[in-house]
């Protein structure tokens, strides 16, 4: 199948062991300047992959500065794809291929190549210049650094030139078209056309215009270089087979487009409009340029001083009875904790959505973690209970949007959903819902006078009435001061202190009976060892477990989404295993969440580079605990 | 035959509700509420479709105290939750509650934003130059010397005018009134709610426990005509026991000069007509304080424009009007493919 990459030369010498699925998959890692496009690049090239039915996952991973000095390793931006005839849970570990547009961005990234793997380099790049500034003293194509891989050399630079002379566009334009050539080489390796992105490129600058017709010729000359066998023996040609998806329509989606649709659908089930108040964050603010187009859907988007006000201006709008939504990413989150603890007070519905990133502080802006467990399930000034969920994939995060609605609006209460910078720019094939689906949960407002309490509660959900102001009749005051149970009248009353403590904390408790079980994503529902994640770690994981089953281990995948409360059964659950072992992007907060509900002993596996967990050091966390 | 019924008209008590209030004894927060409860009334203002929303702090508390909805928020971001309120139904009257201290110190940037964007609201600034609820602090409007809990030698910070940092955000609506004058300030909160975009009044408000008589050299009785001038649209600027003295544009110079009629020459006709729509002359006005000029009051600063949760809504309802949205067709739009 994989053309490129020989197996037998994985094995060994750097420790990866190919599992015999894998060679039905291919690693692509694009690397340049950040000026260079790859993330368009990258982007082109993931459409046209799911357009020929292949399984992939995506991870685009570019630095925090929007230009850094051209030619610095600080400036590299970098677009990883999976891709492959079988379903693909991963972005991949090691690449098989790597394309490096300049000497920065093959500094930053050979060393992650799997042995035997391929470099394909803009030669034309490798000035004294370029290589200075990328770290380079000596040529690294002619030192041997490169040795364990193999090189292929291209002066795409002057190629592009050449390819786009014939058009009025200046040689910096004519430049830019390098990655469409690039591209277009791509495309021609994996066997795929170049219609599509043609088609992109002329609805994006114009048919007509001279920068179209540049790219686009760029394009088909990158194509043609593979076609006419100019590197013919380096580089072959691979089709690989489409997958066996299951029937329906599909598309490809990332996080942030399926966080941003979930929360419009889950409202419109809900039959209500949605004010969307946030302040730009890196990696959150896709979420805010989405919905800030859909109008039309009677989204309300409203872009906050900052992030305290952010969180406050969706409360205000739950409080006048829309879905009050804000997000943010970790250092935002923070600023908000104030105001979710009045949400919590008032007992308000609101979403908030926390895209979260590497901290602390500041921490790594464009780098994924998954380091605010503590922050949204306990961190809050009292005792303020709140619903906490957590997406696993692009995907599954319109699921999770959509639950975060229902729970916010049945309960009165903040709601926060997890996702993380990983898979918030990760694109994944997605079988397309059908609204038609999913059960309406309609809302419901008080608007009957007689007997009315703003702190009565529902017998069921304990949830107080939600009043619209506006509403004849039912004047009264909310605040964030402690409230005498029943009527929200000012209370300094020690005994009712406790029972409304009591009662925020049952309330949020109970909601542990209207959500789904804990199952067992893979393996049995007891055993040896069972492997627990949450968010984005899902597919390393469930692959990792997979592949470790598959040569005989006992082993099973346990996935949380509901942080709090924790589903009922999975105390008892993981009760079940010998050992439990949690792997996760940070120091170890899930794991000490799970110490702190069980007198259970709990491992961990714990990561903290920024990057996402690999299938590999899974399945070797595994190996270290379990024997076949 | 149908007979319309007039709905009885309400009264300044049917917008106080039934919780006690508990400012100190002799609080000019009393006479605020009073004179917001009475303005509402005689604006035919429906407490159903009125809602307060405050901070925190002694003023904060106003909520509590009105027979409307009302929403007692966190430490200086009433103008935010407010913002979400009025987005979410412009249709809503509504007012926020703050002090010197919410407002301009922790609470500053939401000043500043809302007022720039301008969103039809109605911000009420209890001016008193002190931290109250915290007991006694000095404040960002204090004046330099201001012993106090936290500052025994006296602050060394420079105080903030709160109309001239409302004029420097934008505001497009700017008044400034006294507590214990009810009348001028139900004409204040009229013109204020009758504004439609976001809408500035400071009120200067003895605190009887922690800063009495601050402003005392202006309010007292005995010397309020002569250092007060109530400033009225397209009428001279003219104050004083006896009416006669007046605001000229001093010659020679871009400033303000208080001018005695009569004397030197000067007649009614060298004296200034207040524009409420002049910008500059409103920036004049704000700055003034005694002993040299008097302090303005009333409505210093008014000049509409469109406001902000308008433009919100006619940007969905644009849209909407060119198809509501369909999620089925969101979720299929650009490349898809279908698996058989």
């Amino acid at each position: 199948m994989n053309l490129q990459t020989d197996p037998s030369k994985g094995d060994g010498a750097d420790g990866t062991q190919m599992s015999e699925a894998d060679t039905d998959s291919i690693v692509v890692r694009f690397a340049g300047d950040s000026g260079d496009g790859v993330q368009l690049l990258g982007g082109q090239f993931s459409q046209a992959t799911a357009l020929d039915l292949n399984s992939l996952a995506t991870f685009p991973d570019f630095p925090a500065e929007i230009r850094a000095p051209i030619g610095t390793t600080y400036g590299v931006s970098a677009f990883q794809i999976k891709f492959g005839s079988r379903m693909i849970k991963t972005s991949g570990d090691l690449p098989d291929v790597l394309v490096a547009l300049n000497p920065a961005a093959l500094k930053v990234n050979y060393k992650d190549v799997r042995t035997g793997g391929l470099i394909i380099v803009d030669s034309g790049s490798f000035t004294e210049r370029n290589l200075k500034k990328a770290g380079f003293n000596v040529d690294p194509r002619e030192d041997g650094t490169l040795g364990e891989h193999r090189t292929i050399e291209i002066d795409i630079s002057a190629l592009t030139l050449e390819a786009t002379k014939q058009f009025d566009v200046t040689q910096k334009e004519a430049l830019r078209g390098k990655n469409m050539w690039t591209l277009g080489l791509i495309y021609w390796m994996y066997d795929r056309t170049t219609d599509a992105t043609e088609k992109f490129v002329a609805g994006k600058f114009g048919a007509e215009s001279p920068v179209a017709q540049a790219n686009i010729a760029a394009l088909k000359a990158g194509h043609a270089y593979g076609e006419t066998a100019e590197v013919s023996g380096d580089i072959q040609q691979t089709r690989v087979a489409e997958v066996e998806f299951a029937p329906g329509e599909y598309r490809l989606v990332t996080g942030a487009e399926a966080l941003s649709w979930g929360l419009v659908a889950g409202c419109e089930l809900a039959g209500i409009d949605m004010t969307f108040c946030s302040y730009p964050i890196t990696p959150s603010s896709p979420i805010l340029h989405i919905l800030s187009r859909l109008k039309n859907f009677g989204v309300t988007t409203f872009q906050a001083e900052d992030e305290i006000a952010a969180a406050c201006s969706a409360i205000g709008a739950s409080y006048a009875g829309n879905m009050g939504i804000t997000a943010s990413s970790g250092p935002g989150i923070a600023l908000k904790t104030e105001a979710i603890g009045l949400a919590i007070s008032t007992e308000l519905p609101l979403i908030i959505v926390d895209t979260q990133r590497a901290g602390p502080s500041t921490g790594l802006p464009t780098k994924t973690e998954q380091s605010d467990l503590f922050l949204t399930v306990w961190g809050r000034n009292g005792d303020a209970p709140m619903v906490v969920l957590s997406a696993r994939s692009p995907g599954d995060c319109f699921e999770t949007a959509i639950e975060a609605v229902r729970l916010a609006t049945k309960y009165m209460t903040p709601v926060f959903v997890l996702s993380d910078g990983y898979i918030a720019n990760a694109a994944e094939p997605w079988m397309i819902p059908s609204m038609s689906d999913y059960e309406p949960f309609p809302v419901s407002y008080r608007s009957e006078v007689e007997g009315f309490q703003p702190f009565s509660r529902n017998e069921e959900t304990l949830a107080r009435p939600w009043v619209k102001p506006g509403t004849p009749g039912l004047t009264h005051r909310i605040g964030g001061i402690e409230k005498a149970d029943g009527s929200g009248n000012i209370s300094y009353d020690p005994e009712n202190h406790q029972r409304m403590t009591d009662l925020r904390n049952d309330k949020i408790a109970n909601i542990a009976k209207d959500i789904p079980a804990q199952a067992v994503e893979l393996g049995n529902d007891s055993g040896k060892l069972a492997v627990v994640g949450w968010g984005s770690t899902y597919g390393p994981i469930n692959r990792a477990v997979a592949n470790m089953r598959d040569v005989g281990l006992d082993v099973a995948h346990i996935h949380i989404r509901n942080l709090w409360p924790l589903p009922e059964n999975l105390i008892d659950l993981l009760g079940k295993y010998d050992m439990v072992l949690v792997a996760e992007m940070n120091n170890g907060q899930m794991l000490t969440f799970l110490r702190s509900q069980t007198r259970q002993d709990i491992d961990g596996h714990l990561k903290v580079t920024g990057q996402p967990l690999t299938i590999k050091e899974v399945e070797d966390a595994i190996r270290a605990r379990v024997q076949g | 035959m149908n007979v319309q019924v007039e709905p009885a008209k309400l009264k300044a008590k049917d917008f106080a509700s039934d919780q006690e209030v508990r400012w100190c004894p002799g609080c000019g927060d009393y006479a605020i509420l009073k004179a917001v409860q009475m303005a509402l009334a005689n604006m035919g203002a429906e407490p159903d479709n009125t809602v307060f929303v405050s901070g925190i702090g002694c003023a904060s508390r106003f909520p509590y105290y009105m027979a409307t909805y009302g929403f007692h928020t966190i430490h200086g971001r009433a103008p935010a939750v407010a913002s979400g309120v009025k987005l979410a139904n412009p249709d809503l009257d509504v007012w926020i509650v703050s002090g010197d201290g919410d407002a301009l110190s922790i609470g500053g940037n939401h000043l500043l934003h809302v007022l720039r964007r301008n969103m039809d609201v109605q911000f009420l600034l209890f001016n008193n130059e002190i931290y109250g609820l915290t007991k006694g602090q000095y404040s960002p409007t204090s004046q330099i010397g201001q012993k106090s809990p936290s500052t025994p030698q006296g602050s060394v910070d420079a105080p903030i005018d709160a109309c001239t940092f409302a004029l420097g955000c934008n505001a497009r609506f700017i008044a400034r009134g006294i507590d214990i004058q009810a009348k001028d300030l139900g004409y204040v909160f009229t013109r204020a709610r009758d504004h439609k975009g976001a809408s500035f009044v400071e009120i200067i408000q003895n605190c009887i426990v922690f800063n009495d008589d601050a402003f005392a050299h202006f309010t007292e009785k005995k010397v309020a005509k002569e250092t007060q001038i109530h400033v009225v649209h397209e009428e001279k600027l003219i104050y004083g026991a006896d009416s006669n003295k007046g605001l000229r544009i001093k010659p020679g110079a871009f400033e303000l000069e208080a001018v005695t009629i009569g004397e030197n020459g000067i007649t009614e006709d060298d004296i200034l007509v207040h524009d409420e729509t002049n910008k500059v002359l409103a920036s004049l006005l704000i700055a003034m304080k005694p002993p040299t000029m008097p302090v303005a009051l009333g409505v210093i600063y008014c000049d509409s424009a469109p406001s902000y949760e308008q433009a919100v809504k006619d940007q969905i309802e644009g849209a909407k009007a060119k198809g509501l949205g369909d999620m089925d067709a969101l979720l299929r739009s650009g490349n898809t493919w279908t698996v058989s």
